[in-house]
C-alpha cells in the first residue's frame, strides 16, 4: 500500500448533494419562467437577465478577489448566478442598464458579501435589491412594458401594473403571463412547474411556499366576501404580482428561511399575511418583497421559537 | 418670538424634570462598592482573560479586596509589577513569584516524527484527539491543528507550517494558561522563564515504553534514567518512562543536555557552545 | 412498511458481500486480544506469560458487573501481555497467545446438531450468557447479561431481535441468517425466557427478501416469535429507532434505558451466540465478519475467531489493494477508521471495509447555507447544524440545553450535509465535553 491512511470520525460516506447542484437544481427550476420572460418581452428581458447575470458573477468574483483576498472561488457554488437571475426576474424589461448594475452591486456587495458570503446573509439578496431599487428609482421601477414587444428594450411602451386594479385583471392572463409586470412574476404557470421541479428534486420542501399561498388565499378570500367590490378574489391574488415568485423562489431561499418545518409554517403564514395587509390596505400595490423581507429578519427568533420535534417528545395537541 | 420663548421654556423644564429624576433615581439606587475595587481595576491590564481564574479582571478585583490577603492570587498578564501596584492600593504584601512562560513540550517536528496517516476530520485537536493516536506513531504528541492557537488571546502562539508544532513567543506569553487548558494532551506547561530566558526542558511527554516511543519518533524520550544519573542537583524525576526536570531546583548546568541519547532534552536560549545542533528552541 | 417515525438518510448499500456463504477463516500464528472489548470496566487477565490455553479457556475475568469475560479462541502458549493498538487508534493492553494446533475446550460441543429444548431457569441462562462472556455483536458491545437484568421495578413485555443491519456494505448478520435460522430462533427463544416474556419481534429491513422469507418458514413453529419487515432507512439499527419501528414506543431521554418502554433489544448475532453458550456451552470466541470494499478482490463473510488481525481477513478476501485511503472497523456510517490492518478482530467486529482512495477524501468544507437538510435527516429531531456551531464555539452550556445528550452519533447530519461540513466531529465533542461537565455535577451532588 503506496499511501497513508486517511483517519477521521464517522461517517465515512456522504451523500453526494453539493450546495452547487442544489443551486443548479433552482437554477433549472427557474428556466421555464425565464423562457416566458424572453418570450413575453423579448429583447429587452434577454438584455436585463444578462446584465442582472453578469455584473452579479462579476462583483462577486471582485469582492472575493480583490477585497477580501480570498484564494476560494466561491463562484462554483453558483449562488451568484442564482442570484442575478432572481434579481433579473424582479425587473421590468425595460430598465436601464446602470440601474441593473447598482441592483447587482447592492446584492453581492452590501447584501451578501458584507455578512461573510454565501450561508450568513440575514437578508435575501436578490429581493433586498428589488426593494433598493423601488425605493431609489421608484418611477422607473414601476413602469412595465406590454406584452409581445420582441425587439423592444428601452423604448418599450408602458402599461400601468394589474396589481395596480387586480379585481379588474384577467385571470387567465394572470395564470399564463399575459400582463405586464415583472420579468420572472407574470407567468403563475411557469413558476409552479418550477415549484414541482423543486419539490421533486428534493432541492425544498413543501412547506413555505404551500403555507403562503394557502394564507393568502384564506385570508384575501375572506376580504373578497367581506369587500366583494374592492378586494379581488383569492384566485387574482394568487397569480397576480410577484406572490408566486415570492413564495416558490424567495421566501425558500436556505439561507434566509427558518430551519424546522414548523418554524417554516410559521413563517410562511406570516409573509401570507403580511402581503394580503399591504395589498389590500398598504400604499404600495404589491407587498410580497416587504413582507419576505420583513420575516428575514424574524428568522433567527423564529429559529429560537420553533425546535424540531425531539425524539420521545410527542407534541402536544 | 413667541415661539422660540415656548421652545426655550418647554425644552428647559423638561430638562429640569429629567435632571432631578436622574439624581433622585443614582441616589436612591446607588450599589455601594468598595473604592478600592475601581482602583485595582485600574491597574489591571483590563485583558480579561481570566488567567487567573476569575471571570475577567472586575472579577479579579474584587477577589483581591474581599481576600484580605494576597496569597495564591495572580495576575499572570500583568505579572509581579502589577501585583505589586495591587498590593500598595491594598496595604498588603504581595507573594513573590517568578515570571513564567508556555512550554510546549514536544520536538516531533516533521522531519523527527514521520506521518504514518493523514488526517481528515475537522481541524480541532480536541477531535484529532478522539478519532486516533494522530498522524504519526506518537499517541502523546503534538496534533498539530492549532487549538492552542485559537485560545491565544495575545497572539503569543503561531503555528510554524514546517514543523507542524506551534511554538511560543516568550515576549508576548503572558502565562495566562488558556493554552494549557486547550491542549488535550497537556503537551503545553507553564515553566519558569528562567534567568535571561534560558531554562532546560524534556521536549517529550511519551510515556510509551522505549522501544515505541523510538520507532515513532527521533526524539522522543524513552525513560533511561541516564539524565536522572547525571543530574547533581536531583531535578530529574522519571516517571512512567518520561524524565520530567523541576525548573525549581534545576541549576541550568546542561549536563544532561549533554547525557540525553535520544536529544529529547534542549537547552533553550543557552548560547552556542559548541558547532552543535541547538535548533530545536522553543520559542 | 414499518419504520421509525423522525429524520434518517437511504445510503447506498453497496453489499457487495451479500449471498457469498460464510468461510472459516485459518487461524492466525498468534492472536491478540485486547482486555477492553465492550463498553464497562476492562476485563482483567487471568494467564500468566508461558502458561498454556486450550480453545475457549478463559483468559480474562470480567473486570465489574459492567464488563465481560474473554475467552481464548486459540490452543497455544500466553506469549505476553502487552499492548496493541486496538480500534480505538490507541495502545490498550492485550494478551498475546501464540498457537500451537488448535485443542478445544472438552466441554465444548463441537456438534452441529440443533436442539431445540432447554429446561434452564432465566436466572441459570442469564448466568450461563455471562459465563460465556457475550456483548452486544452489533458494535456497541454491551455486555448482554446486564441488559437482561432489568433494573428493580422495570418489567420487559418483548424481545426486539435487531436484524436490520442498516449499515451499508456489511452482510454478516444477513449471511448468519441465512445459514442458521434455526440455531437464532432458539437463541431468541433463550433470551425471551431469560427475561421472562412471551413475544419476540426480529426487525430486518427489506432488502434482504430472501432472509425475511426464511424466517418466517422457520419461526412458523414458534407461534410468540413475530418477523417484522422494515423499510430500508438508516439508522434503523439504533436501539431507539428500532423499538419505534417495531413497537410504535419510543424510549425517553437518557438516562432511561429501552426497558422503560418494556423492550429489551439484542442483536442477532448475540441471538445466535446466546444459542451457542447455553446450548453448545460454547463462550463468546468467533464471529462472523464482512470482508468487503469496493477495490477488494474477492468480499465475503468470515468465520472468524477472535484475536485475528484484520491484515490477515484482507488477505482472505483478495490481498489489500493497491489504492487503499481508508480502512474502516465496522460499517461506513459508524465505524472507525483504523490506523493501521494489524487491529485485532474483537467481539464487536462486524466488519473490515476497505475505501478506496477517492471514496475516503471528505469534500471541500463550504460555509453552512442553512438549508436544514441536517435538521430533517436527524432521527431524534436534534439541529445538527446549531449543535456544531455550539461545539465550535464551546457553548456547552447551550449545547445541553439545546438537548445534545440525546445524540446517537449515527452521523445522517455529515452524510447529508450539502456543504460537507464535519457536523458530527463538532456534535460529538460537544456531547463528550457536556457529558464530562454532567458526570462532574452529579459527583458533586
Amino acid at each position: 500500500m503506496a499511501n497513508k491512511l486517511k483517519l477521521s470520525l464517522s461517517p465515512h460516506v456522504h451523500g453526494g448533494d453539493s450546495v452547487s447542484k442544489n443551486m443548479r437544481w433552482v437554477i433549472i427550476a427557474m428556466l421555464p419562467a425565464m423562457l416566458w420572460s424572453f418570450y413575453a418581452f423579448g429583447l429587452g428581458a434577454v438584455i436585463v437577465t444578462a446584465v442582472s447575470v453578469a455584473s452579479c458573477v462579476f462583483f462577486e468574483w471582485a469582492i472575493n478577489k480583490f477585497i477580501l483576498k480570498n484564494d476560494k472561488c466561491t463562484l462554483c457554488d453558483w449562488s451568484a448566478v442564482v442570484t442575478g437571475i432572481l434579481l433579473a426576474f424582479n425587473l421590468p424589461s425595460n430598465l436601464p442598464l446602470y440601474i441593473i448594475i447598482i441592483g447587482a452591486l447592492f446584492a453581492i456587495g452590501v447584501v451578501k458579501m458584507t455578512f461573510g458570503g454565501l450561508g450568513c446573509n440575514l437578508f435575501n439578496p436578490a429581493l433586498a435589491a428589488r426593494v433598493f431599487l423601488l425605493i431609489s428609482f421608484p418611477v422607473k421601477m414601476t413602469q412595465f412594458p406590454e406584452v409581445g414587444q420582441m425587439a423592444a428594450y428601452a423604448d418599450a411602451i408602458t402599461a400601468a401594473t394589474p396589481m395596480a386594479n387586480l379585481a379588474k385583471a384577467d385571470l387567465l392572463s394572470l395564470f399564463l403571463g399575459n400582463v405586464g409586470g415583472s420579468l420572472g412574476e407574470v407567468s403563475a404557470l411557469c413558476l409552479l412547474i418550477g415549484l414541482v421541479i423543486l419539490l421533486v428534486s428534493k432541492t425544498i420542501t413543501w412547506h413555505i411556499p404551500v403555507s403562503i399561498l394557502a394564507t393568502v388565499f384564506a385570508l384575501s378570500g375572506l376580504l373578497h366576501i367581506a369587500y366583494p367590490v374592492e378586494v379581488a378574489t383569492p384566485w387574482h391574488h394568487l397569480c397576480g404580482g410577484g406572490l408566486m415568485l415570492g413564495a416558490i423562489f424567495m421566501a425558500t431561499d436556505y439561507v434566509t428561511s427558518p430551519m424546522t418545518a414548523k418554524g417554516q409554517l410559521l413563517y410562511g403564514f406570516c409573509i401570507g399575511f403580511l402581503t394580503v395587509l399591504i395589498r389590500v390596505f398598504g400604499a404600495y400595490p404589491e407587498g410580497m418583497s416587504f413582507a419576505i423581507l420583513i420575516m428575514n429578519a424574524f428568522v433567527p427568533l423564529i429559529n429560537n421559537a420553533c425546535k424540531p420535534q425531539r425524539f420521545a417528545k410527542e407534541v402536544k395537541k | 418670538m413667541s415661539t422660540i420663548l415656548i421652545a426655550v421654556i418647554a425644552l428647559g423644564l423638561t430638562a429640569l424634570v429629567l435632571a432631578a429624576v436622574l439624581f433622585v433615581v443614582s441616589k436612591k439606587f446607588a450599589v455601594e462598592e468598595d473604592p478600592r475595587v475601581g482602583q485595582v481595576a485600574e491597574v489591571l491590564p483590563q485583558a480579561n482573560c481570566g488567567g487567573c481564574g476569575y471571570p475577567g479582571c472586575a472579577g479579579f478585583a474584587d477577589a483581591c479586596v474581599k481576600a484580605g490577603s494576597l496569597d495564591g492570587l495572580m495576575c499572570p498578564v500583568g505579572g509581579q509589577a502589577v501585583m505589586t501596584q495591587v498590593a500598595d492600593i491594598l496595604g498588603l504584601s504581595a507573594g513573590a513569584a517568578e515570571p513564567k512562560v508556555a512550554v510546549v513540550r514536544c520536538n516531533g517536528t516533521c522531519e523527527h516524527r514521520p506521518r504514518t496517516a493523514v488526517y481528515d476530520g475537522a481541524v480541532s485537536c480536541k477531535i484529532a484527539h478522539s478519532t486516533a493516536c494522530g498522524e504519526t506513531g506518537c499517541a502523546y504528541g503534538c496534533l498539530g491543528c492549532g487549538d492552542c492557537v485559537k485560545a491565544c488571546k495575545f497572539d503569543a502562539i503561531r503555528m510554524n507550517p514546517e514543523t507542524g508544532l506551534p511554538e511560543v513567543d516568550a515576549e508576548k506569553c503572558t502565562a495566562c494558561g488558556a493554552c494549557v487548558k486547550a491542549c488535550p494532551r497537556m503537551i503545553i506547561e507553564l515553566r519558569n522563564k528562567g534567568r535571561n530566558g534560558r531554562r532546560m526542558v524534556v521536549l517529550c511527554v511519551n510515556k510509551d515504553k522505549g522501544p515505541v516511543t523510538r520507532k515513532a519518533c527521533e526524539v522522543g524520550c524513552i525513560g533511561c534514567s541516564k539524565c536522572q544519573k547525571v543530574c547533581p542537583f536531583e531535578a530529574i524525576t522519571i516517571a512512567n518512562n518520561l524524565a520530567y526536570i523541576d525548573y525549581e531546583k534545576c541549576k541550568l548546568c546542561r549536563k544532561c543536555e549533554d547525557e540525553c541519547p535520544q536529544h529529547s532534552i534542549v537547552a533553550v536560549n543557552f548560547p552556542a557552545r559548541k558547532p552543535k545542533p541547538v535548533e530545536n528552541s522553543e520559542s | 412498511m414499518k419504520t421509525f417515525r423522525i429524520g434518517g438518510v437511504h445510503p447506498a448499500e453497496n453489499k457487495l458481500s451479500a449471498g457469498k456463504k460464510i468461510e472459516p477463516m485459518a487461524l492466525p500464528r498468534q492472536a491478540v486480544f485486547p482486555l477492553s472489548q465492550h463498553i464497562g470496566a476492562p476485563a482483567v487477565a487471568c494467564v500468566a506469560k508461558g502458561d498454556m490455553v486450550k480453545v475457549g479457556t478463559k483468559i480474562a475475568d470480567a473486570g465489574g458487573f459492567v464488563s465481560a469475560a474473554i475467552f481464548s479462541s486459540v490452543s497455544g502458549k500466553v506469549a505476553k501481555i502487552d499492548s496493541v493498538i486496538d480500534a480505538s487508534g490507541y495502545r490498550k493492553p492485550a494478551i498475546f497467545i501464540d498457537v500451537i494446533g488448535d485443542e478445544w475446550e472438552e466441554s465444548i460441543d463441537r456438534s452441529e446438531e440443533l436442539v431445540t429444548e432447554c429446561t434452564l431457569e432465566p436466572a441459570e441462562i442469564v448466568a450461563k450468557i455471562k459465563d460465556a462472556g457475550i456483548v452486544g455483536m452489533g458494535g456497541a458491545c454491551f455486555p448482554t447479561h446486564v441488559k437482561l437484568t432489568p433494573p428493580p421495578g422495570a418489567k420487559a413485555e418483548c424481545v426486539i431481535i435487531n436484524a436490520v443491519e442498516c449499515e451499508p456494505y456489511l452482510t454478516a448478520d444477513h449471511q448468519l441468517m441465512l445459514e442458521k435460522p434455526e440455531q437464532i430462533l432458539v437463541g431468541v427463544s433463550l433470551l425471551m425466557r431469560a427475561v421472562n416474556v412471551t413475544k419476540g419481534y426480529i426487525g430486518i429491513e427489506n432488502n434482504k427478501p430472501d432472509a425475511i422469507a426464511l424466517m418466517r418458514e422457520k419461526a412458523a413453529k414458534y407461534p410468540n416469535i413475530e418477523i417484522v419487515p422494515l423499510k430500508v432507512q438508516y439508522p434503523q439499527g439504533g436501539e431507539k429507532q428500532l423499538i419505534d419501528a417495531v413497537i410504535g414506543r419510543q424510549v425517553p431521554n437518557p438516562p432511561a434505558i429501552p426497558i422503560a418502554v418494556g423492550a429489551v433489544v439484542q442483536n442477532v448475532g448475540t441471538a445466535y451466540a446466546v444459542y451457542e453458550a447455553v446450548i453448545k456451552n460454547k463462550p463468546l470466541f468467533e464471529r462472523v465478519v464482512t470482508v468487503t470494499g469496493k477495490a477488494l478482490a474477492n468480499p465475503s463473510n468470515l468465520l472468524t475467531r477472535m484475536g485475528t488481525p484484520m491484515s490477515m481477513l484482507i488477505e482472505a478476501a483478495g490481498g489489500m489493494p493497491e489504492n487503499t485511503g481508508k480502512i474502516i472497523g465496522g460499517g461506513p456510517m459508524m465505524g472507525k477508521a483504523l490506523v493501521n490492518a494489524e487491529v485485532p478482530i474483537c467481539k464487536g467486529s462486524s466488519g473490515v471495509l476497505l475505501m478506496t482512495e477517492e471514496e475516503s477524501v471528505r469534500g471541500e468544507e463550504q460555509n453552512c447555507i442553512r438549508c436544514a437538510k441536517c435538521v430533517g435527516a436527524c432521527p431524534m429531531g436534534l439541529e445538527p447544524y446549531l449543535l456544531a456551531k455550539l461545539g465550535e464555539y464551546g457553548d456547552w452550556e447551550r449545547a445541553e440545553n439545546e438537548d445534545i445528550m440525546t445524540c446517537i452519533e449515527c452521523g445522517c447530519c455529515t452524510f447529508t450535509c450539502p456543504s460537507n461540513r464535519p457536523l458530527l466531529d463538532w456534535v460529538r465533542l460537544a456531547k463528550n465535553t457536556v457529558g464530562g461537565i454532567i458526570r462532574e455535577r452529579n459527583m458533586k451532588k
